[in-house]
Parts: structure tokens; sequence; C-alpha cells
């Protein structure tokens, strides 16, 4: 029991979302708690990503989409008219379904948020070691910090892209199916990544896996159609789903 | 008639090492050409003295100079335009009507003569604005020429440039416009360099547009400024060829003049090259 039990970190009320006229997402209402680890489950096009990319507005990219609602993030709309997007992001950190190094070297990667954002070398430095020890991935690229990011295996491409993430220094991480890309080893490297990070972060996964879910997310969200069908405690949802659906779901009837 | 699949594939083999040897060898027969009659008129006093006894004896300085101070000026002009333009093309504009008719009116400008380009030239820079027959007038004619080039190599180049890297940085609380200068404009580089790179070519070959902005006939002194009129390689190349005092005694100054041209053509290719390489280098996976 840690002292945030229940601090919701982010609030999302009535959520409509439109890729054109297309709706993508409906009415989706969902707390969000502090350092926890929610999981977004559900068969592909469902909008588990697309409701993910709600939390940092990354969905501002897409021409057509239009969003009605509330995002609330420590009580502030997010979709509010004086939110600087760019601050936005720099507090709600996103990881990649594919490693998406930059090519540049690995130091660089990392160092790459924290110098455009302005930070002194030493600091910018001390941000990089401190994000690299935190990923995981220090012990692996001490000698390598000037190496090419793309030199990196998969996996340790993914933790440098964590790393990228950490050194900005956000307070929320959305994982998009962070180990879709990624062999058993390094999605099990990513796994305990994201218990440890926990303690810091509130964490947003995506995942198509049902058992990582299971292993690593305090709540589950199930989505199916662009609604969300039942939200609640992981063990809850897996062990005694509410709904037929998501019990078919988790089962594997379809998916 | 048809072919079994395994004759066919080395029919069209064969026909493709025919095409390629071609090209190789009309290339090869062009440059000996050019070196077996020009290089016995190469010397330290041919490209550094003026040309004399009516461009009958002498060097190519000025039009050495004059050459590269067009491919210098109208480079600086139109490489940072022409990038800008397509960053705003790529990165900015939303699709719709407006950009598809900016892109319409850059193709069609790639594609108008080059003596169009001179004639407007003349009337804009030279008469309107007023900057005479000039080095100035001549560049800004040619920069504008190369314009469309550049602009669609580059924002071919920024199209190139993966879609992740943009999400990578933007999710990261940068700007887009940091995003741009940091990390997507930096893996273009090499295909905005192959834009340059045929830019040059054009810029030192161009024959037309510069006789209608400042290039002159005969002019033996150094340019003293951007608003001089000066000679050029091409031009000079036309003039001892078809209007010289004497065609055929002039004939090795001809092909030293063209083989300079190259060469100079060549080498700031090979700069843009190396540039291109460096930058690969760095983005390699």
């Amino acid at each position: 029991m840690s002292k945030n039990e229940n601090i919701i970190n982010i609030k999302i009320e009535n959520l409509d979302l439109w890729y054109g006229e297309k709706p993508a997402l409906k009415d989706i209402s969902l707390d969000i708690p502090k350092n926890k680890v929610t999981a977004l489950i559900g068969p592909s096009g469902c909008g588990k990503s697309t409701f993910l990319r709600c939390l940092n507005r990354m969905n501002d990219l897409v021409k057509t989409c239009r969003i009605e609602g509330d995002v609330l993030i420590d009580e502030q709309n997010i979709y509010g008219k004086d939110v600087d997007v760019v601050d936005l992001r720099k507090r709600v950190g996103m990881v990649f379904q594919k490693p998406n190094p930059f090519p540049m070297s690995v130091y660089d990667n990392v160092a790459y948020g924290p110098r455009i954002h302005g930070l002194s070398k030493s600091e910018v430095d001390e941000r990089v070691h401190k994000a690299l020890e935190d990923a995981a991935l220090m012990e692996e690229v001490r000698d390598r910090l000037n190496d090419k990011a793309f030199s990196l295996s998969g996996g340790q491409q993914q933790r440098l892209c964590i790393a990228r993430t950490l050194a900005v220094r956000p307070e929320i991480i959305l994982f998009d199916e962070p180990c879709s890309a990624l062999d058993p080893i390094s999605t099990s490297k990513i796994e305990d990544l994201i218990l440890e990070l926990k303690k810091d972060y509130t964490i947003v996964i995506v995942t198509h896996n049902m058992q990582q879910a299971a292993r690593i997310s305090d709540h589950t969200a199930f989505f199916l159609l662009g609604e969300l069908i039942e939200f609640g405690k992981t063990k809850h949802i897996f062990e005694d789903p509410q709904v037929k659906s998501t019990e078919d779901y988790i089962t594997g009837r379809f998916g | 008639m048809f072919l079994r699949p395994d004759k066919a594939e080395k029919l069209a083999f064969a026909t493709l090492k025919i095409c390629m040897a071609s090209v190789i060898i009309f290339v090869s027969v062009l440059l000996i050409h050019i070196i077996v009659n020009g290089y016995s008129v190469l010397s330290i006093e041919f490209i550094t003295q003026m040309p004399m006894k009516r461009m009958t004896e002498g060097g190519i300085y000025p039009a050495i100079v004059g050459t590269v101070s067009l491919i210098g000026l109208s480079m600086a002009l139109a490489v940072p335009l022409g990038i800008l333009s397509a960053i705003y093309l790529n990165e900015y504009s939303s699709p719709g009507r407006a950009s598809w008719a900016i892109e319409m009116a850059i193709n069609n400008l790639a594609g108008t003569p080059s003596v169009v380009f001179g004639l407007f030239g003349l009337a804009l820079f030279v008469k309107y604005f007023g900057f005479g027959p000039s080095i100035l007038s001549a560049s800004l004619t040619l920069a504008l020429l190369i314009l469309p080039v550049i602009i669609r190599a580059s924002k071919e180049a920024l199209m190139t440039v993966p879609q992740e890297y943009r999400e990578a940085s933007l999710a990261l609380g940068i700007t887009k416009w940091q995003t741009t200068r940091k990390v997507i404009l930096p893996a273009a580089i090499p295909g905005i360099m192959t834009g340059i790179v045929l830019s040059i070519g054009r810029v030192a070959g161009e024959t037309a547009p510069i006789l209608l902005t400042g290039a002159a006939y005969f002019l033996p002194r150094i340019p003293d400024s951007v608003f001089s009129q000066f000679m050029a390689l091409p031009y000079h190349l036309f003039v001892l060829a078809t209007s010289g005092t004497s065609i055929s005694q002039t004939r090795p100054l001809q092909y030293g003049t063209a083989l300079v041209l190259l060469f100079i053509v060549f080498m700031m290719n090979g700069i843009a090259v190396v540039i291109r390489n460096h930058y690969r280098k760095k983005l390699s996976r």
C-alpha cells in the first residue's frame, strides 16, 4: 500500500474522438491512478492506442482528428485553451511500439531532450547518466556511449528510448506496445523496468499481450470497438470479469 | 512469342548491361575527347592570365572568376531559400489546394526553358531593379532557375525521413521547429546535397540566362563588385567556337576552356559529395 493509493493522476471524462466522420472513441470515462501501472487491452483497432495518444495530444498531428470531452491531468484540462502542448509533452512522456532512436550516438539520444530544453552541460551529463541507470541500460552501454544508437540490439534500443524519455523528467509515461517488436528476454527486461519505474511515475501501457497486462499492471481497461467495456483492478478483470466480452477476450475466444 | 523465364531473365540482364555500357562509353569518349584536345593548352598562364590578341592567345582567368562567382552567389541565394521552402511544404503546410498549386508551380518552373528565365532576369533584375547587366543580376536569375530543383530534391529528402523521428522528438516536449532543425534536417542532408550537386552543374553550364543578364563577350579584367559585368566559361566557350576572330586557330583554347569548366564542376561536386557522405555515414544504421 503506497501513500498514493487513491490519488487520481489522469481523469478522463466523456471523451469522444473522430477521424473525419468515423468515430474511434465513444464516451470514455476513466480514472488513472498515480504511481500505478494501468494496462489498456483489446483487439486490434479497438481504439486503445488512439486513446493513449489522447493523453499527450499526439493525435494533434492527425489533421482529421476531432476530440470532445475532457482529459484532466492533476485537475488541469489538457485540451483547455491556454494549455501549451509542448509543455504537456514534457510532463507526459511516450515510448513507442518500434524502438525509434535518433540517428545519433547513444549519449546524444538521451541528452537530446535536456539539451534542447536548455540545461547546462553538467546538468545534461547528470541526467543522461541517471536516465541510463534508471532504464537499466548503463551496465551494457557504459563503454559505448559514443557508438551509434543503431548499433544496439532491439531491446537495448527500446530501453534507450525509455532513457531518452526519462531524461526529460516526465511525471507520466505512456507505453504504446513497447515490447511488440522484441524477443522474450528483452520483453522481460522491459517489464521489470516498468515495475521499477512505477515507484516514480504513473504508467499507462497499451499491450496486445494478456500475460503482460496480468504480470505488470495494477489496473486494466478493456476496449472494444472504441468503447471502454470494463475497467478495474487487474486481478478482478482477469479472475472475475463482469462483462461477457471481456471474458471472451481474456480467455482467447476472440482477439 | 514468349520466352522461358530463365531465358527472359538472361535477355533482360544483357539488355540492361548494354544500356549501362553505352552510357559509360559515351561519357568516356566525351571526356577523353575533351582531355586529349584540351590538355595541351593547360598551363598556369592559361588559368591566371587575361585573354590576349583578340582572344586567340592568353588565358581564361576572368571567365574562371566569373563562373566561380556565379556558382557561389547563386548557391548562397538559392540553397537556403530552397531548403526553407521545402521545409515549409513538407513539415508545415497542410495538404490541400494551396500546396497543390504551389507544387504544380514549382514543377512547371523546373520545366521552363532557361532562356525564358534569362528574359525574366533581364526585365526584373537588370531593368526594373536597376542592377544592370551584372554578376548580381545573373546570379539572381540562375538562383531562380535552380530553385525548383533544390526545393524538389529537398522535399523528397524530407519525405524519406521516418515519421518515427518526428513523433519521438515531439513526444519529448520539443517544438516542431526544434525537431526540424535538430533531427529532420540533418537526416535529410544527403538527399538535399544531391539536389545541390545537380544545381551546381546547371549554374556552371547555363549560357542563355547569363547572356541576357550580364555575361560579357570580352572583358579582360576581374569584376570589382557584384554590379560588374563579367566573363563566364560557357559563354566564352560559345564565343570562341562560333564568333571568335579565328575559330579554327583557337580550337585548343576552346577545348581547354571546356576542360577547366568540367574541372570546376567536378571539384564543386566533389565537395558536395564529401559533405553528403559525411552525413550518410553519420546516419547509417
